[in-house]
């Protein structure tokens, strides 16, 4: 099967400080990869690597390439912006852009040049629906998007995602802040959207990670240790250090 | 051992009174302005030109040449300076260049107005052949305000929490969405505070138009930009100290009328930061 992305011996450095080590990982269609491993690990700068969310900070260097469907996303001439459509991403805490619920699930949208009111309503109740908050914000459409409660918030910039109907979405510990239940309808809204996207997420805990992932790859110090279908890392690490981090003998 | 409430009371009555001598001298211009001017206020003082050695009549030329001067200043100051605010904000990466910009305009913030005034005086009114015009007049207000514009609009840029920059281009914004449709909607309370600021002591200043746009006496309106013009606070300099036997109520009810204007101004940007400090959401 073709990996939707694959990262061939990449390198990041900030100034001289490497954040990752020669990492090479391909990242399959249609499934849940978690990217986990201790803090400190380079999963943010791995996953702002491949919408390029990186390119804003000074003072990095990168060696090697990102694939995305077999095309370098680094070589010149690619479209930034285009590019972050394909690949949608969610942050560690909830982030509301000002306004209201509406305003929200729609900017990207907008900016990609949708006008068509019928299209746009279709896509606000669509990925609304997909992020499953619809039920909860329907009547509230108009209502300041700060208003809603932290869960809520975290599926809202999920859908806003979702809007622009992405390839590929990251995730980057998008339950760290919530309650269990709603960490459990943000996981269960991921198994429904993995038939269509490609997930690649950062678990908060190695628990929500064997939860989840189809595909799993523990990374440490910037180094990926190894990367296994999830049921097999999660029972049968092949590598000393995955097995003492997922038992929690450290980390 | 020392009563503490009595050391509190003794404390905070001491900075109540400290405030009082910092709002008294405010209070007693203020009252004292109000009280000598207002018996000078009636229709024919605001619409009407002076007469008689600017002795009687109105002062209506000078309230409209200082209204054009600020219409002026704010043309030109606002586009440079919140365009310029958004480079250093949104843009400037930092570098030496960047450093040497900033530094000259802390400096160009702290140059004394009849600097501003000499300056305007060799580049526009001379070298550039404006004559003493409205046009050199606004041009030096508005080079004296735009340090004021600019640093006040890039600390409200700066303000706006980074976060929303991330969010817009993991939507797909470039990065002039992003500042357009996010960034400066935020930051627009604190920059339109600072332009009305800068646009006030525009307003108030007397030695920057004083070789560059004042006339001493010309009971008309301007013509065009490239005529000279009467404004407040030349008119209540040179009535206040260059025409004797002037009625003092005639300068009070000058002083008054600029200060209004002034304060009215002050007023509106009260009310626009308040209006949107409530509407904030985030």
């Amino acid at each position: 099967m073709e990996p939707k992305i694959r990262l061939e011996n990449v390198s990041y450095y900030y100034g001289n400080q490497p954040a990752l080590r020669d990492v090479t990982l391909d990242i399959p269609p249609n499934a849940i990869t978690v990217i986990f491993g201790p803090a400190g690990g380079g999963k943010t700068t791995l996953l702002r690597l491949i919408n390029r969310l990186n390119d804003e900070v000074e003072g990095t260097r990168m060696t090697g390439r990102v694939l995305l469907d077999g095309q370098d996303i680094y070589a010149p001439g690619v479209d930034v912006p285009r590019l972050r459509r394909r690949v949608g991403m969610v942050f560690a805490l909830p982030l509301p852009l000002p306004g209201t619920v509406r305003e929200n699930i729609l900017y990207g949208p907008k900016l990609a040049g949708v006008r068509d009111r019928a299209r746009l309503e279709e896509i606000l109740e669509r990925s609304l629906r997909l992020a499953a908050l619809w039920d909860e914000v329907k009547d509230r459409l108009d209502d300041p998007a700060s208003r809603l409660s932290g869960g809520q918030q975290q599926r809202l910039c999920i859908a806003r995602s979702l809007a622009l109907e992405p390839e590929v979405l990251l995730l980057d510990e998008p339950t760290s802040g919530l309650d269990p239940i709603s960490t459990g309808k943000v996981e269960e809204a991921l198994q429904e959207l993995k038939h269509r996207y490609t997930i690649v997420i950062f678990p908060h805990s190695v628990q929500q990670a064997a939860r989840v992932a189809d595909y799993a790859a523990f990374f440490l110090m910037g180094e990926m240790v190894e990367c296994q279908p999830g049921r097999d890392l999660f029972t049968t690490p092949r590598d000393r250090r995955t097995e003492d981090y997922i038992t929690g003998r450290f980390g | 051992m020392i009563n503490r409430h009595l050391v509190q009371r003794l404390g905070f009555t001491l900075l109540g009174v400290i405030s009082l001598i910092v709002v008294l001298p405010i209070l007693f211009v203020i009252g004292n302005i109000v009280v000598r001017g207002i018996g000078a206020i009636n229709w024919e003082f605001l619409t009407a030109m002076p007469r008689g050695g600017m002795k009687a009549g109105g002062i209506f030329p000078a309230i409209v040449g200082t209204l054009l001067l600020v219409l002026g200043t704010a043309v030109v100051a606002i586009p440079v300076g919140v365009g310029g605010a958004i480079y250093l904000a949104e843009y400037a990466r930092d570098t030496f260049w960047t450093r040497i910009l900033r530094l000259a305009i802390i400096n160009l913030a702290g140059v004394p107005s009849v600097v501003y005034g000499l300056f305007g005086l060799g580049l526009f009114v001379l070298f550039l052949q404006f004559g003493t015009s409205v046009l050199a007049g606004s041009l030096t207000l508005a080079i004296m305000t735009l340090p004021v514009i600019i640093s006040t609009a890039e600390e409200a840029l700066r303000a706006v929490p980074g976060e929303f920059r991330l969010v817009s281009a993991s939507l797909g914004g470039t990065r002039w969405q992003g500042i357009r449709s996010i960034v400066l909607p935020q930051a627009l309370p604190g920059i339109i505070t600072g332009i009305i600021l800068g646009l006030l002591r525009a307003a108030g200043e007397t030695a920057p138009i004083l070789f560059t746009a004042a006339a001493f006496y010309l009971p008309r309106i301007p013509r065009s930009l490239l005529e000279p013009t009467m404004a407040l606070p030349y008119h209540l300099y040179v009535i206040s100290t260059q025409v004797p036997g002037m009625p003092p109520r005639i300068q009070y009810g000058t002083a008054l009328v600029l200060l209004t204007i002034v304060l009215s101004m002050n007023a509106v940007a009260a009310i626009i930061r308040s209006y949107f400090r409530r509407r904030r959401e985030w």
